[in-house]
């Protein structure tokens, strides 16, 4: 090779490493499917060479040179009914395996850190429960669920961790959702996949896996101080929403202690579960969404509050019970690395502080 | 000519182009822009079509370029949103979806049954109107700044948050849908009244079958398009707030509607080239469709259950997990019609009298490549994988492969196929055969690297990207490279050919369909005498009886 250029040799040579043919398996549902994209790469193969066999040894046996006069036949109900059957069969095993990989990707375990991202042309905003806020970029733990409840501000945006096989369509005007487990600590890419306009090749940015410590270190190093919830309950307090929605007796608006996840009936008779979802329309189209018993007085908030802003009363909310104020106090002070042993002691604490929990509600 | 080749020229010292033709007829601008000859309408088609081929081509070769390198440095990223829209809205609705239809059918199927014209020669000149009108305007609104939302017009990008030329583009395609409506519209009234004596359902040629149920597809696909193209310009212009949630609209809608076209749109750019791919393998192994009625009704199969799989592009978009089943599941019934015409094509080769004639490479790289991207959309509509390889190079690619390596194939394999009978002279043939094999190795080198790229999870429509992909992006460049010359080669060589060709005959082939059995180029009413249509599609051994009985009546 010594009569190709040094600067051509080196530049080939980091070109070639720089190769990549199979993206990393990071995440617990990435063996799993690759072992279904390999079974269908198998098919495929099988397929293809049976289909080049049969066309090239006809080809060669049946050339005109050797076999100058076609014998006509009309057809094989038998091989036809074979090659329905045969493709048929596997592909209902390709549904059926495939299937029950959605089914695993879209259905986050109940115990799974649930953290959202908003999406906006051009960027990935990710909320944390612990209130840090982050820019293109993901950090998470391995070895633990994360859930990512992702909507758009504005067009369609599509978050998509190759390395994890996740991705999820992120909606205006609608959560989604998507679930992973991280098992390889690294930095994986993060595209928008759905064509969102101009700088669409530029919203990326990098999935950080994290060891459990590395995580706690920061957590600790980014948090802003507050927590998600307690921003919520800032702008809870700002908006007014606690004038009509206390515990008083004679409260205009239902009490939110408690609300999430609990059945609802609305006053045209549907029963509904209160999710992220629907605190969500709620609070930006209330008159839809009328508790029974209550009059629908509440203004809209359409255009008043960013989904930022909308993730925060959610999370506020979401987190409203009767432990809430110990509970803030442990996540936020959790993080820090002086307060670790504080935080195991936090929950004999709590029934304690219970009165303090509700009093926020009702100032 | 050697005996390899079943070409049967006449003695070219004496052989003559017909004097009276479709061609001779008339002459001047007026006689082909005023015809309502469904040859002369197709011809008019085809030129069109070849323009929007290359241009939408040339589009293809910018994105290439500016993909060899990571960076977006060839272009901003606005100006490469445009191309990569305009490419796919050229291609799609300006190429793929009248490609094979409007040229090869629009000339062979009344011929293929036995007919003067299409029943409405008319609404036939208006469509191809229709056809230029959208395409002009199309032009016009690309260069007076383009549009940028990807083919797909996913709203509420194209409504609310590109300032781009949607409506114009938007308008061109409505109008482009109505020439293809009056296209299937056409056929089906064609195919179901003017056939002739003795021409039964099952005596058609599958080209027929498969143009049948493409008009389907297209008489009932094409209004729905027109509906959410129409809602977008609304959405733009007045607000009506269909698609936006801020008003209690529903932005998902806009795609169910799109997809609901779009999807059977695929089949209405693959069938008619399935039809074509009939045709030319029975012609040159000598024998029967393997299966006939098979073949025929996998065509109306992949065209009724195309309507119930709209949803599988639209795995990870939040739609119920149910519903996701649903549609899976169709999706992969629809696979097997496609399973089983590849298969029967295979066996039609089996015990027959093969040549290798450049319309059979053609097809034989129709069926590898279209193996190939039938079995990579069953990857798609595998609901657990999809949501790895969706909105990457790998959907690119899958489509790319049954649009380009398939459809395309088919048509270049059906236009020489049947240019002899067009022109009444031949492509050559050697210098052909090597533009197909150039196609085929330049065609898998461009999009074969995209499937690995697609698995790596690189972003379609991204004007820039990790480094580490750019190994790949420079061998789907050179190939596109490659794939440019394959595709120039034709055009060079069949314009050459205009003049220079050899006097084909009338059935050089001698394939069995009463397009063959009448002069080339043909009458402008087609056939001397409406012919009686007295035996099966495909019987090579009846072509035969009628050669020894010529020689007995003239000898």
């Amino acid at each position: 090779m010594s009569h190709i250029s040094p600067v051509l040799w080196q530049y080939l040579v980091k070109w070639l490493t720089n190769f990549a043919l199979f993206p990393p398996e990071a995440s617990k549902i990435a063996p799993q499917m690759d072992a279904l994209y390999f079974f269908i790469v198998l098919v495929s193969l099988v397929g293809l060479t049976i289909v080049i066999l049969l066309v090239t040894s006809f080809s060669i046996l049946y050339s005109k040179k050797r076999h100058p006069v076609a014998v006509q036949i009309e057809g094989s109900t038998l091989l036809e009914a074979t090659w329905t059957i045969i493709p048929l069969g596997l592909f209902l095993v390709m549904f059926v395996w495939g299937a029950l990989i959605y089914f695993r990707v879209y259905t986050p375990p109940a115990n799974a850190m649930n953290i959202y991202v908003v999406g906006k042309q051009w960027m990935w905003k990710a909320e944390h429960p612990g209130g840090q806020h982050e820019i293109n970029a993901l950090h998470i733990p391995i070895n633990r669920p994360i859930q990512l409840t992702l909507i758009s501000q504005d067009v369609f945006h599509s978050f998509s961790i190759p390395a994890f096989r996740v991705k999820r369509e992120a909606i205006p005007g609608r959560y989604t959702s998507v679930w992973f487990e991280a098992t390889t600590p690294g930095t994986y890419h993060l595209f928008c996949t759905q064509y969102c306009g101009t700088e669409h090749s530029h919203m990326i940015g990098e999935v950080v896996a994290l060891t459990p410590d590395d995580y706690k270190k920061w957590l600790a190093s980014s948090t802003s101080g507050s927590s998600l919830a307690q921003n919520g309950e800032r702008l809870f307090a700002s908006l007014s929403c606690a004038a009509c929605h206390n515990t008083k007796p004679d409260a205009r608006g239902p009490s939110l202690v408690n609300v999430y996840g609990s059945k609802l009936r609305l006053s045209n008779g549907q029963t509904v579960i209160a999710d992220d979802a629907y605190l969500r329309e709620a609070i930006l189209s209330p008159s839809q969404h009328i508790t029974q018993g209550f009059a629908p007085i509440m203004p809209t908030y359409q255009g008043q509050i960013s989904e930022e802003g909308v993730i925060a009363l959610v999370e506020f909310i979401k987190n409203l019970n009767s432990d809430y104020r110990v509970q803030q106090t442990t996540t936020t002070t959790d993080l820090l690395p002086e307060s670790e042993g504080k935080a195991a002691s936090g929950g004999p604490a709590a029934a304690g502080q219970n009165p303090a929990g509700k009093g926020m509600v009702t100032q | 000519m050697s005996s390899a080749t079943i070409v049967n020229l006449p003695d070219q010292s004496t052989a003559k182009i017909p004097k009276m033709n479709y061609l001779s007829k008339e002459n001047g601008l007026l006689s082909w822009l005023l015809t309502g000859d469904h040859k002369r309408i197709a011809i008019l088609y085809l030129i069109s079509i070849s323009f929007f081929f290359f241009i939408g081509g040339a589009l293809a070769g910018l994105i290439r370029l500016e993909l060899l390198t990571p960076q977006s440095d060839l272009m901003a990223t606005d100006t490469y949103n445009k191309i990569f829209s305009m490419h796919g809205i050229i291609m799609i609705f300006f190429f793929l979806v009248p490609s094979v239809p409007a040229t090869l059918g629009n000339f062979f199927i009344p011929m293929m049954l036995g007919a003067k014209d299409l029943a409405l020669p008319k609404i036939n000149l208006l469509s191809w109107y229709l056809y230029v009108a959208a395409g002009i305007l199309a032009l016009y609104s690309m260069m007076t700044g383009g549009v940028d939302t990807g083919w797909t017009f996913t709203t509420p990008l194209s409504t609310h948050y590109v300032n781009t030329n949607v409506i114009t583009t938007g308008i061109a395609i409505f109008i482009a849908g109505f020439s293809s409506i009056f296209t299937g519209l056409n056929f089906i009234v064609t195919i179901h009244k003017m056939r002739a004596p003795g021409m039964t359902w099952f005596r058609m040629p599958l080209f027929v079958w498969g143009h049948y149920a493409t008009s389907i597809l297209m008489i009932l696909g094409t209004p729905v398009l027109a509906i959410a193209l129409v809602l977008v310009v609304l959405e733009r212009t007045v607000g009506i707030g269909v698609f936006d949630p801020a008003k209690g609209g529903d932005p998902l809608l806009f795609q169910h509607l799109f997809w609901f076209y779009s999807h059977p749109a695929v089949y209405i750019m693959i069938l008619p080239g399935m039809g074509v791919i009939s045709e030319v393998i029975s012609t040159f192994s000598r024998k029967r469709v393997f299966g006939y009625t098979a073949v025929a009704f996998s065509s109306v199969a992949i065209a009724v259950f195309g309507f119930f799989v709209w949803a599988h592009h639209m795995f990870i978009m939040g739609i119920s997990n149910y519903s996701v089943l649903i549609f899976s599941l169709l999706t992969m019934l629809v696979a097997v019609p496609s399973a089983i015409k590849i298969f029967n094509w295979a066996f039609t080769l089996y015990k027959g009298s093969i040549t290798f004639e450049t319309p059979m490479l053609y097809a034989f790289g129709f069926m590898g490549l279209f193996t190939i991207g039938g079995m990579t959309g069953v990857f798609l509509g595998t609901s657990g994988t999809d949501i790895h390889l969706t909105e990457t190079y790998f959907i690119v690619a899958h489509f790319h492969f049954v649009m380009v390596g398939g459809m395309l194939m088919a048509f270049l394999a059906g236009l020489h196929f049947w240019w002899p009978k067009m022109t009444g002279r031949m492509y050559p043939e050697k210098i052909s055969q090597l533009a197909a094999l150039v196609t085929f190795i330049g065609f898998n080198l461009t999009f074969f690297p995209q499937f690995i790229l697609g698995t790596l999870g690189m972003p379609r429509r991204y004007a820039s990207y990790p480094p580490e992909f750019q190994v790949l992006n420079v061998f789907s460049t050179a190939g596109a490279t490659i794939l440019g010359v394959g595709y120039l080669l034709p055009v060079l060589y069949l314009t050459w050919s205009l003049k220079y060709g050899e006097i084909a005959g009338d059935n050089p082939w001698q394939a069995t369909g009463l397009e063959w059995q009448t002069q080339s180029p043909p009458l402008t009413e087609n056939f001397r005498e409406i012919p009686i249509m007295d035996h099966e599609a495909y019987d090579y051994e009846w072509l035969e009886r009628q050669k020894e009985k010529e020689v007995a009546s003239v000898g």
